[in-house]
Parts: C-alpha cells; structure tokens; sequence
C-alpha cells in the first residue's frame, strides 16, 4: 500500500498501547529493582525485616522477582514487540481494543501478584508464584497478545516476516505452553491451590519451565529485540542473515532440554540430568552465535561507541550475554554444579544476565524507542553516559560479590579439617558471607541510582516534549490570529 | 527447503516453532511417569497428617523455599551435615515439591528430630536468640496466630484428587490401612481431618502452649517430620543407587 507509507507514523501504527507498556517498563523497573536492593539489604542486616510479615525476605523476593522479570521485562518485550511487529511489517497492529486489554490485564496481574505474595498467597513454585486465579488471567492476555501478534504478522506489507519477529514468535508460543502446563494445579480456595504433580515430576516440571522462562522470556525474547534495535541504531544490516537461521532454530530447539541441570544430583534420575548438561553445553553454540552476529553488525561503525551512548547499553549487553552464557553452560557441567549449586553463584550467575544482558539492552531500546515515541529528543545525551557507567559499575560490582561468595561458601562447605571432620558449619559459612553481601548491596545501589537517572532524562525529555509543543501551537495560533 | 519458504509462511512457521520446541520436554518429563525405577521402592513414606499439612502450607507462604533446601545430595560432607541423601520417594506426596534452589539457611530436608520442639519454637521466635550470626528473619507471629483448620477437610480433599491417598471412602480408607497400616490409615481419613489434627497438636504440644493452637504448632509439627519417615537402617548402603 503505497499510500500509507506516505501517512506519518503516529497515523500508521498504534503508539498510544507501546507508550503505555514502555512507561509501566519504567515504574515496574524502578520498583522491583528497590524492593530488590531492599531484599539485598535484609540478607546483610536481618534487622530490616522488621517482624513485619509482608516485609520479610521470604514473601519480598518473589515480589522482587515477578516486578523485575514480568513487570519490568514483561512490559518491555509488550512494548518493543509491538513496536518491532508494525514496524518491520509496515502495518497498524491488530485488534486495537483487545491490545488495550493486553496492557490492562498484564499491569493488573503482575500488580496483583505482587500484592498476593506480601500477603502469603503463593503457589511456592519459583518464578511462577502466582495463584490460579491470576494464572487463568494471565493467560487470557497471553492467548490475546498472541492473537494481535499473530494478526498483525499476516497484515504485512512485505512478503518476509523479519528475525525479530520469529523470536518475539516463538517466544510468545512457548511462554504460552510452558505457563499452562507447569501451573497444573487443584484449587481448594480463591487463594491457594495445589500442584497437580509431585516430588521429582514436579520438580522437572518446574525446572523445564524455569530454565525456559529465561530461555524464552529473557533470552529469545530480547535477542528479538536485539535483532531490531541493534542494527537501526547501528544503520546497519545485521551481520550475518545465515548466521540468524541457524541460531534461532538451534536456541529454541536446544534450550527446551536445558531445564534438568537446575537438578543436578538431586533424586531427579541421573538420565535427565546428564542429557540436560549435554545439551546445556551444547546451547553455548547458538548463544555465541546471536552474540557474534549481533555485535559484528556494527563492522564498519564501529566510532559509535565512542559517540553514540544507546549503541554502547547495546554492545554491552551483548557482551554480558556472551559472558552469561558461558558462565551457564559452565554451572551446568555436574562438577561444577556440585559447588556452584544452592550457593550465591547461582544468583551472580542470574543476575549477570539479568542486569548485564536483559536490563542493558532494555534500557538502550527504551532510549531509542522515547523520543521516537514522544516525537522529541532526548532531554541529556550525557545523563545516558551516567546511567551506563553507574548500570556497569554497579554490574560488576554486584557479580564479583556474588562469585566471592558463593564460590567462597561452596569450599567452605566442602572443606574437611585433617582428621576428616567438617571444616566449617553452616553458621560459619553464614558469617563469612556477611561482607561479599554488602558489596552486592552496594553493586545493586549503583544499578538503582542509574536507574534514577534515566528516569529523570525521561522525565525532562516529556516535559520538553511538552513545552516544545505548547510552544509550536502558541506559533501556530499567533499565525492564524494574524492571518 | 529453502528457509524463504518458512519466512513468508506465517502458519508454517507457527507449526515448525511448536514441533521445535515440544521435542526436549517430552523426552525428558513424560518418561518420569512411566519409568518405573523413577521412584525408589521403599517403605514408610506416608502423606502428611492434617496438622503437618498445615504446617507445609505455613512453610509455602512464608517463603521458606527461597533460603532452605529440602534435597541432601550424595556428598560426604552433606552426608555428615544433613544425613542420608534424599530419595525421590520422600517427596512422592509433596504438591509442590519444596526440593530448593539456594541455600541461605542449612537444607532442611533431615532436620525432623534434630532439634527439640522446644528449640524449633525458639528459632523461628527470635533466631538470633539460638543462632546470633543467624540472618533469618523473626517470625514472631507464628505464636500469636490462631491456626485456621476449619478447611483442612478441603485441602487434603484437593490433594486426593491429584492423587495422595487420603480416604474418603470404605474402600478406600481399607486400601490405607493395607498400605500403611490401621494407625496411619486413620490420619488419613478425611472425615476425622480436624479432630486429628486437634488431637495430634495436644499431645503433641509443639508450640509448648497447650491453651492454644497456632501456626507454631503446624508449622514445628511438619518440621519434626521432615526426613523421618524411611528407616534407613533397613536397607543396604548400595540399595538406592540402583534407582538414581
């Protein structure tokens, strides 16, 4: 349709649901990174729990996690996906009143959740907290996102769908499968429900959703984002068309079988266990693969980093992916998984995806989507510097702890004195983790003032937005008034 | 096939993404359930009691899963820490199963009979009362809050649909008593659920107040029975490796 190309974008495409999901990006983001630093805190200084039930460490870190990864991630790849969907396909999105929906009903449940958690309703399954009811409403807004996505491929005005979209796709599609079938439960009330499976069943179902809600969630999802912002900030093609074949079906081929090595030398059958860590190995393949060709797509442009802060969140996160997804296949070979395993590793591990990867790559599609959203210019090119620079430290700062930590703990648990007796007990491994929990506190306050930061270049951008346009219609009146 | 053909297809691309990614769940979960050397064979492992069952369900919301383990694995230094490595048969009856991913706190899946009741009480109280480098949080409304039982019909009738035997029937509570013995078959019946679970937290006591039920009491209850349910004197050291 060659006439709507000529239409300015706001006409062409639906904004008003991706301004929304980018904005609640941004609170979610804000408050499920304090409530975090606020959990880190309480691991260094029990004292802040309070004796206040809703506030404890046990029923915050589900809050904490839930904000970060579905409210702050969730709402990112609804907005980014729908972006990314009518852009590459150059058509409106589909169902406007039922995207609406998708917005409403995903900021209820992910609020509602929270709230539930604080108040000790929880399914006591990790990453999948929420109770049945919030369960069933959530998957009517998956069923519908699905729908719109799905609708508004086969609007396209181009014969290809693009990369970007085969994994927002195949995202969606397994999000969708593991959701349903590890949340099987029996109600016994509105508030509490039991599992349908048990022991070791369960656990591997749990664990084969877990690992793929950040395979999928955190992983497939963003590299699709990555497939899109990279290269138009970058004005450059992706590095290698072959290379994303490959890798997108290997991924999401290879991360379904990865889900038993969160079970190693558990009562789960050493047969599942060993198969996930082969293909655990085997996943650093396609992972390097996304990595590589996402950074080589800046070949050529490679001065941006010196001058373009959005392409360095970009480029950095992909580094942090790279590292991450070394670091997991890693953890995931069983000798190591014998220390690593229910230490702060695991969390350093996590979090230098989820900071490092996720969070990054999040925060430079958000400064590249606001202005265009808004229709302006960033407020501050220099308080992006900041923010980069605050996120790394802070990243870095965080891991170390984590690695001194847990690696540190995983010895000492080990160690026998020379009459074969325990070395340390549990207590004392307790107490040596006090300081590396400090040092991570202080790594996540880094991340949260940057954080801060970014929120107040947003701010002023709108604030801007807002002047410049009262003053271009104040022009405009004093124009006709004159005419 | 041109990887084109995918690319401008959307329904196809749909069906190959399913196909993908269907293959590495159903190869690695469905065989648990039929693989019969999947659960060990072993005797005494029972479902909880009403009153533990409340317990558990304290444990779940509070969060416990989060800082403690309940799955000891075959080290020597877990083995003199914890105890015997957990079977998979200890967790048949957990909906859902409370194995852990971190250890913040010490696993807890042995920890039934190590302390005393009294000691538990304490602990969850004011941990760093017992323990002073102890990081765990007070929780000190265990002791103040009545225990809510009057569903506790309805909880384990949930249960039995998923499938732990708690009777509702003759036949059924006849097939308990087979299994698990006339005692145990009679905390399992469903229509006597909160006069044993009343009966189990007075002679139990475990809360050390025997004017009031509480959480303490459930929650202790189910701690104490943590692990203790298979006699691990019966069978020899090699037994269980067969099924791992």
């Amino acid at each position: 349709m060659a006439q709507s190309v000529t239409l300015p974008s706001e006409q062409q495409y639906n904004y008003e649901v991706i301004r929304k999901f980018t904005i609640m990006a941004v609170v979610w983001g804000v408050i499920g990174m304090c409530v975090g630093l606020y959990i880190a805190l309480e691991l260094a200084f029990p004292h802040l729990n309070l004796d206040l039930p809703w506030l404890t460490f046990g029923r915050l870190r589900p809050v904490h996690t839930t904000l970060v990864i579905f409210g702050f991630g969730g709402s990112v790849l609804f907005a980014t996906s729908y972006y990314v969907v009518q852009r590459t396909c150059q058509a409106r999105l589909a169902f406007p009143l039922l995207a609406e929906f998708t917005f409403w009903g995903w900021t209820a449940g992910v609020g509602l959740g929270a709230l539930s958690y604080m108040a000790g309703i929880t399914q006591g399954r990790e990453y999948a907290e929420f109770e049945w009811p919030l369960d069933i409403a959530i998957t009517l807004v998956w069923v519908s996102y699905l729908s719109i996505y799905v609708a508004t491929l086969l609007r396209r005005n181009q014969p290809h769908i693009y990369v970007a979209n085969w994994f927002y796709l195949a995202f969606i599609l397994t999000v969708a499968i593991l959701h349903i079938f590890n949340n099987l439960a029996v109600p016994v009330s509105l508030t509490k429900s039991y599992s349908l499976f048990s022991g070791v069943q369960d656990a591997m179902t749990q664990w084969w959703y877990g690992h793929n809600a950040v395979g999928f969630f955190l992983t497939a999802a963003f590299l699709g984002m990555m497939y899109y912002f990279v290269p138009k900030q970058a004005g450059r093609p992706i590095y290698s068309y072959r290379l994303s074949i490959i890798h997108f079906w290997a991924l999401i081929f290879l991360y379904m079988w990865a889900g038993g090595h969160h079970l190693h030398w558990t009562a789960l059958p050493d047969w599942v266990s060993t198969l996930s860590a082969t293909f655990s190995i085997l996943l650093l393949l396609p992972s390097w693969g996304g990595m590589i060709n996402g950074i080589m797509t800046l070949s050529g442009a490679w001065d941006k980093l010196r001058s373009d802060p959005i392409m360095l969140f970009l480029i950095t996160s992909l580094s942090f992916y790279g590292m991450s997804t070394f670091e997991g296949p890693l953890m995931s070979l069983k000798s190591v998984n014998a220390l690593s395993h229910y230490t702060d590793w695991t969390i350093g591990h996590v979090h230098s995806g989820a900071l490092g990867w996720v969070a990054l790559v999040s925060f430079g599609s958000i400064y590249h989507l606001f202005p265009r959203l808004f229709n302006t210019r960033l407020y501050s090119q220099t308080l992006i510097y900041v923010h980069f620079w605050l996120a790394t430290i802070g990243i870095v700062l965080y891991i170390t702890a984590m690695w001194v930590a847990g690696i540190g703990q995983g010895l000492m648990l080990r160690g026998f004195d020379q009459y074969g007796n325990l070395a340390y007990t549990f207590t004392e491994t307790v107490e040596f983790l006090h300081t590396p929990y400090v040092w991570r506190a202080i790594g996540g306050a880094f991340f949260v003032v940057g954080v801060f930061v970014m929120v107040y270049n947003l701010v002023m951008t709108l604030v801007a937005a807002r002047r410049e346009e009262a003053a271009l219609q104040a022009k405009l009146a004093a124009k006709l008034a004159r005419a | 096939m041109r990887h084109e053909n995918i690319e401008i297809n959307a329904a196809l691309m749909i069906v190959l993404i399913l196909v993908v990614i269907s293959i590495g769940g159903l190869v690695e979960i469905v065989p648990l359930f039929y693989i019969n050397k999947t659960i060990e064979k072993v005797e005494g492992v029972r479902p909880y009691t009403a009153l533990e069952l409340r317990g558990r369900d304290i444990y779940i919301r509070e969060g416990c899963y989060l800082c403690h383990s309940q799955m000891i694995r075959p080290f020597r230094d877990e083995w003199l820490r914890y105890g015997h490595y957990s079977l998979a048969a200890e967790s048949r009856y957990d909906h859902p199963f409370q194995w852990g991913s971190k250890r913040t706190g010490p696993d807890l899946a042995r920890v039934g009979g190590k302390y005393s009741s009294a000691w538990h009480v304490q602990h969850l109280n004011a941990p760093r009362s017992v323990v002073p480098e102890s990081i765990m949080p007070n929780y000190s409304w265990l002791l103040q809050n009545d225990l809510y039982y009057k569903d506790v019909g309805d909880r384990m009738r949930a249960l039995r649909v998923t499938g732990v035997p708690y009777s509702a029937t003759q036949a059924e509570y006849e097939a308990n008593v087979k299994t698990f013995g006339k005692d145990i078959a009679d905390k399992l019946d469903i229509g006597a659920a909160e006069q044993n679970l009343l009966e189990q937290a007075k002679t139990g006591n475990y809360d050390g107040n025997p004017n009031k039920l509480t959480e303490m009491d459930a929650l202790v209850a189910y701690l104490q029975v943590l692990g203790t349910m298979v006699d691990f004197n019966k069978y020899n050291a090699g037994y269980f490796a067969e099924f791992r």
